[in-house]
């Protein structure tokens, strides 16, 4: 399996995610500069966090415009897998590739730490090797994660959901809600479940010496869904 | 000609840069106040057309580019 790890202008974390497809993983990584217009045959591609184009305007507004993003975009149309981690689930959002939108963090600051998590649902290439309901803990760094969906489509937007902000004991409360998404949602898949998105890093807590291993899981989750397809 | 755009959250999204002015402005003593929407200004110079294709132009920047449709409102207004 073939993994392209896309490069924007300002894109921090796409050597963290390299690392863990490549060294940990042992898979064939590339990296996949924006200015690019095809994938080079990848199986799944990686949108990785960072601060592309220096957010402005609004985070991911400028990326989707790459030509990377056309290429990713009918990529994720004929069902190819598409990850967006952090920034890399910005872009996919305002590409239109997900459902909703980005704000500020209802604290209106950065927030760079550990939170934990449930798996919402494990019928996804993405979560295939999780439990249901599984408590899992990943990082979060960021300063516009709180996820917004127009009242009407939220109904629909809630079965997509994959992760939601939890306590330690799984409870999804406003307290464990740490940037005040909506229905705290961390992650969550377009409806045809071949592209995810979510705040949280998973390659930040794909090894026991970064403190925690449950975001190898969700790549392992990939690699599973690619073997069987 | 210029095109003045200014680019607000819907009304019903919680700005909370706009809550913590409020805030800020009530403890200054400015108590009457009901509400702080913050927002973008952007203006974009336009070489050529009527005030009308102008205005129409801008509005299409708008949904394509400078607002973010799920979540802002955009104010267009054609000077000069």
């Amino acid at each position: 399996m073939k993994w392209g790890v896309v490069v924007f202008p300002g894109s921090n974390c796409d050597q963290d995610c390299v690392h863990v497809l490549q060294d940990v993983l042992r898979q064939p990584t590339v990296t996949l500069w924006h200015q690019e217009t095809g994938l080079r045959g990848c199986d799944a591609v990686v949108l990785p966090g960072g601060f592309s184009y220096g957010d402005y305007l609004r985070t991911g507004a400028v990326a989707r415009f790459s030509p990377i993003m056309q290429a990713v975009a009918r990529f994720a149309k004929d069902g190819g897998l598409v990850l967006g981690i952090c920034n890399g689930f910005q872009i996919l959002l305002e590409s239109g590739l997900l459902p909703g939108a980005m704000l500020r963090n209802t604290g209106l600051r950065f927030i760079c730490r550990s939170v934990t998590l449930r798996v919402e649902r494990t019928d996804t290439p993405f979560t295939n090797r999780y439990r249901p309901g599984q408590i899992v803990r990943m990082p979060i760094a960021h300063n516009e994660g709180r996820y917004t969906i127009e009242p009407r489509e939220e109904p629909t937007v809630r079965g997509q959901a994959v992760f939601r902000y939890c306590d330690d004991e799984g409870r999804v409360t406003e307290a464990a809600n740490p940037n005040g998404s909506t229905d705290a949602i961390a992650g969550l898949t377009n409806a045809a479940g071949n592209v995810l998105g979510l705040m949280p890093h998973p390659e930040r807590a794909a090894e026991a010496v970064l403190g925690s291993s449950d975001g190898r899981l969700l790549f392992e989750s990939m690699l599973e869904a690619y073997a069987h397809a | 000609m210029t095109a003045r755009v200014v680019i607000t959250l819907k009304p019903g999204l919680l700005d909370a840069q706009g809550k913590t002015i409020q805030r800020a402005l009530d403890a200054l003593g400015f108590s009457h106040i009901t509400e702080v929407r913050v927002g973008k200004y952007v203006e974009v110079d336009v070489g050529r057309g009527t005030p009308a294709s102008v205005k129409r132009d801008v509005e299409r920047m708008c949904k394509k580019l400078l607002a973010n449709p799920v979540i802002e409102r955009c104010r267009v207004e054609v000077v000069r």
